[in-house]
């Protein structure tokens, strides 16, 4: 599969701050792209970078083939963003701003009916002919989604599109975003909220103090994490367990244990038999599979969405 | 230049003017009401004291260089308040996500620029001439040095809006550059009537030359000869576009 992105030993420095250090990935047409790390780890310096906001110190970039300097035209064509920050002109309504963006790319009237279908899709239609100053942050949001996409670009980059908002719109902004994929295009997402990477993105890269530190499928990179969690619940808490398995208990409350297992070491059915041969029945239980927080933790040293570094 | 490009460029000039459109007050009533208000107080307290033509009243030579002065002015604050207000809200983003080249960014800007520096002026004229008689020798002049002037101060508007990082920056930029020059060009006054000394000095002042022109327009008389202020505006022009377009191709202050 050939690349909607390209990014080959990108280096970026603000000052004494090396931003991005080597950084080289390859995002693949048509997929959903995870690119995480904590706050300063580079991802936004990078989104920049592809988008022609911020220049490179060295390296290049490619977005759909085309070179974000020398081609920038083409590769700004191909690239629509929903910046991180829910910036707006005050002086205009959605639907006026919405225009002049499609008039930034060269789209006139035929793209009316593709601007008709934004406002509907994105729940705006009611709210085209209000100015942005009076929007809520939701709507605005959506705003900044419609804008992004009015000249059809095939790569989507979605810079921490849910930090902020609602259960409810972050719901329909996933599902907006399923459908955009679902469309044959290539979507790069940032997100602090890894659940969400998890339920999204098929590949994820992981950056941390400017240098991609991990770049893989989510299932090979969920497989990194050696470990899962069982829980028991238990009907006496008196007696003692044995020796074997008390060692892997991580905590127990009231009837209930918690323990940490090793997939290859620590079948869950020896930990069954072990536990009823002490003499204890067991009521309940469920099994948690490692998840992105723990690998992200093993890769970067921290949880995600903590300030590793100011960022610039 | 593509069509799609062109579209673009135009795109961005129309939004600039329906900016200042949507705040007419602001930006058309007021500097035609103080424009006015100099030639209602200027006029009075001066009129048939002072011939600085033979056979032009006071008020008629004041008429234009009150045009040109809002010219100035107004084609300055067009593209640097509009610029500097992009930049501290953050939506200069979506004009630098587009396909714009630099120099579709610095003509869109100027041009929006001038379409409101000689809106102000067509304005202020026609107020002022329903209370003075007011000649046109040559329109020709009265064009080029309008036109000169607004994309000049437009452009130095570019470089100043790109340049400024907060508001109270551009006010100085306003007061302690745009302002004095533009009073110290001969709005008020022939330089003629200036000390030798300050006539040399009025000389190196580039409004000097567009006021100048630009009164040659309505009187067929000026100070300088109207082909040297041709060449000096059209050189400052240059220089200011020139430098205007050299920060935006480079980036500077709004791609890091």
């Amino acid at each position: 599969m050939s690349s909607a992105v390209s990014i080959c030993a990108v280096h970026k420095h603000f000052g004494a701050l090396h931003a991005l250090d080597d950084v080289s990935l390859e995002i693949p047409r048509g997929s959903f792209f995870g690119l995480l790390g904590p706050n300063g780890a580079g991802k936004s310096t990078l989104i920049n970078i592809m988008s022609g906001l911020v220049k490179a110190d060295a390296g290049s970039v490619t977005v759909m083939g085309h070179d974000v300097v020398g081609a920038y035209r083409q590769s700004r064509h191909a690239l629509g963003v929903v910046p991180q920050e829910l910036v707006y002109d005050p002086f205009f309504t959605v639907r006026e701003m919405l225009l002049l963006q499609s008039g930034y790319f060269g789209h006139g009237r035929e793209n009316h009916p593709w601007i008709d279908e934004l406002l509907e899709t994105l729940s705006l239609s009611d709210k085209a002919d209000t100015n942005l100053h009076d929007l809520s942050g939701g709507m605005k949001r959506r705003v900044l989604i419609a804008q992004a996409l009015v000249h059809r670009p095939e790569v989507v980059v979605l810079d921490e599109p849910t930090a902020g908002v609602d259960v409810e719109l972050r719901q329909a902004l996933w599902h907006f975003t399923k459908r955009l994929h679902g469309d044959g295009r290539t979507i790069l997402l940032t997100t602090h909220y890894l659940e969400e990477a998890e339920a999204l993105c098929e590949q994820i890269a992981v950056l941390n103090r400017g240098r991609v530190v991990a770049l893989d499928s989510k299932q090979a990179l969920l497989a990194r994490c050696p470990y899962r969690t069982l829980r028991l619940a238990v009907d006496r808490a008196d007696l003692a367990l044995p020796d074997a398995v008390r060692a892997l208990v991580v905590d127990t409350h009231d009837n209930c244990i918690t323990l940490r297992l090793h997939k290859a070491d620590n079948p869950i059915g020896d930990v069954l038999k072990a536990v009823q041969a002490a003499g204890l029945e067991v009521i309940d239980l469920s099994i948690e599979e490692a998840g992105l927080e723990e690998v992200f933790i093993g890769l970067t040293g921290e949880p995600a969405g903590e300030t590793a570094e100011a960022a610039p | 230049m593509s069509g799609s490009a062109w579209y673009g460029m135009y795109t961005l000039f129309k939004k600039e003017v329906r900016r200042f459109l949507k705040v007419t007050v602001q930006t058309v009533l007021t500097p035609v009401v103080t424009a006015l208000l100099y030639l209602l107080v200027f006029g009075q307290a001066l009129e048939g004291n002072v011939e600085v033509y033979p056979g032009v009243s006071y008020s008629a030579f004041l008429i234009p260089g009150l045009m040109m002065m809002s010219i100035i002015q107004n084609a300055f604050a067009n593209s640097s308040s509009s610029l500097i207000q992009s930049k501290m809200t953050g939506n200069l983003v979506f004009v630098l996500l587009s396909p714009i080249s630099a120099l579709e960014f610095f003509t869109a800007f100027t041009l929006a620029a001038v379409v409101r520096g000689v809106l102000v002026a067509l304005a202020v004229y026609l107020v002022a001439i329903l209370f003075v008689d007011l000649p046109l020798a040559a329109p020709w002049a009265v064009v080029v040095f309008a036109v000169l002037g607004s994309a000049t101060l437009g452009a130095l508007g570019v470089m100043a809006g790109v340049w400024a990082e907060k508001f109270d920056q551009l006010a100085g930029f306003q007061n302690f550059f745009i302002l004095p020059l533009s009073f110290l060009s001969g709005v008020f006054y022939s330089i003629h009537s200036l000390p030798d000394m300050w006539q040399a000095v009025s000389q190196f002042n580039p409004f000097f030359y567009l006021i100048d022109g630009f009164r040659y327009g309505f009187f067929g008389i000026a100070d300088a000869d109207v082909g040297l202020s041709v060449l000096v505006s059209a050189a400052f022009l240059l220089l200011i576009g020139g430098a205007a377009l050299l920060m935006l191709e480079k980036g500077y202050k709004i791609r890091g």
